[in-house]
């Protein structure tokens, strides 16, 4: 049952990356958070290629693991210029883009 | 990978050797969406990133347990404390760190977790290979197959992928310009 303790493990990871989304303000918290359910996701298809004796999942982890650098790219330099527009990062305060 | 082919049934020191590294990344990945602290966030965060990277071995995937110590923990780490500390976050704590609603995510999170593991657990059998205890030893290193699947059917993903990338960059660059 070694497989289903992975996915058990980043169903665990993901629920807390979940909450963290939910209840943080700080955008590098988000951030930090968003990763958790990456690592999360990338845990299960890891084990997937496991059980199917492939290695088709471990190239799809490979993929979602560049696809969050380049999101973490952009993210933090968003964060970056939200600081440096409101000297301040906290995400309830945006509401520019309120219609 | 033949060194941990289990003797018996089942591979005592491959579940003792998962549980201890679980038990690590849940109390770590707790700390990272509970402390008030910034930085300390990002360094239980490492300790999660690591944890995935040593699950990634138990699993018989060890090009991405290195590209995962490689990206995750050099490249990505990195990025977020230069984040932190380009955006001045309070060192020694912060008090307004999580939304007035915060307590709302335990419900969304258990509730989640809860459909997650009835599914898991409910499909499970049906899954191929989920009844092996043990991991067989299944020859060549799966980094010789990993490479030909990058330059053979994935080639396209592969090439677009490279595509993103370099946006990214470009993005980044453009976005945290000073004009």
């Amino acid at each position: 049952m070694l497989a289903a303790n992975f996915l058990l493990l980043a169903a665990v990871i993901f629920c807390i990356g979940v909450y963290g989304v939910i209840a943080r303000r700080n955008a590098v918290l988000v951030l930090m958070s968003i990763e958790l359910i990456l690592n999360a996701v990338n845990l299960n298809l890891v084990a997937f290629a496991l059980m199917n004796g492939t290695t088709d999942g471990q190239v799809f982890a490979l993929f979602v693991i560049a696809i969050a650098a380049a999101e973490v790219g952009v993210g933090l330099a968003m964060v970056l210029m939200i600081y440096r527009n409101r000297q301040s990062i906290s995400l309830d305060g945006l509401s520019e883009m309120k219609g | 990978m033949s060194a941990i082919v289990a003797v018996g049934d089942v591979n005592v020191a491959q579940n003792v050797g998962f549980g201890v590294i679980a038990l690590m990344m849940i109390v770590a990945a707790v700390r990272v969406v509970s402390t008030n602290d910034v930085v300390h966030a990002a360094l239980w965060l490492v300790l999660v990133l690591a944890g995935v990277a040593a699950q990634y071995i138990l699993a018989a995937a060890e090009f991405v347990a290195v590209s995962q110590v490689l990206v995750y923990i050099g490249a990505v780490m990195v990025l977020f404390l230069f984040g932190i500390m380009l955006t001045r976050a309070q060192i020694g704590g912060d008090r307004d760190v999580n939304n007035p609603t915060w307590a709302l995510g335990i419900p969304v999170a258990v509730l989640l977790f809860g459909v997650l593991a009835w599914s898991v657990l409910d499909g499970v059998d049906e899954l191929p290979g989920v009844n092996d205890s043990v991991i067989v030893d299944r020859g060549p290193a799966p980094t010789e197959q990993l490479s030909d699947n990058f330059i053979g059917p994935y080639l396209v993903p592969f090439l677009a992928l490279s595509f993103v990338l370099l946006a990214a960059a470009i993005g980044a660059i453009v976005l945290a310009r000073k004009d």
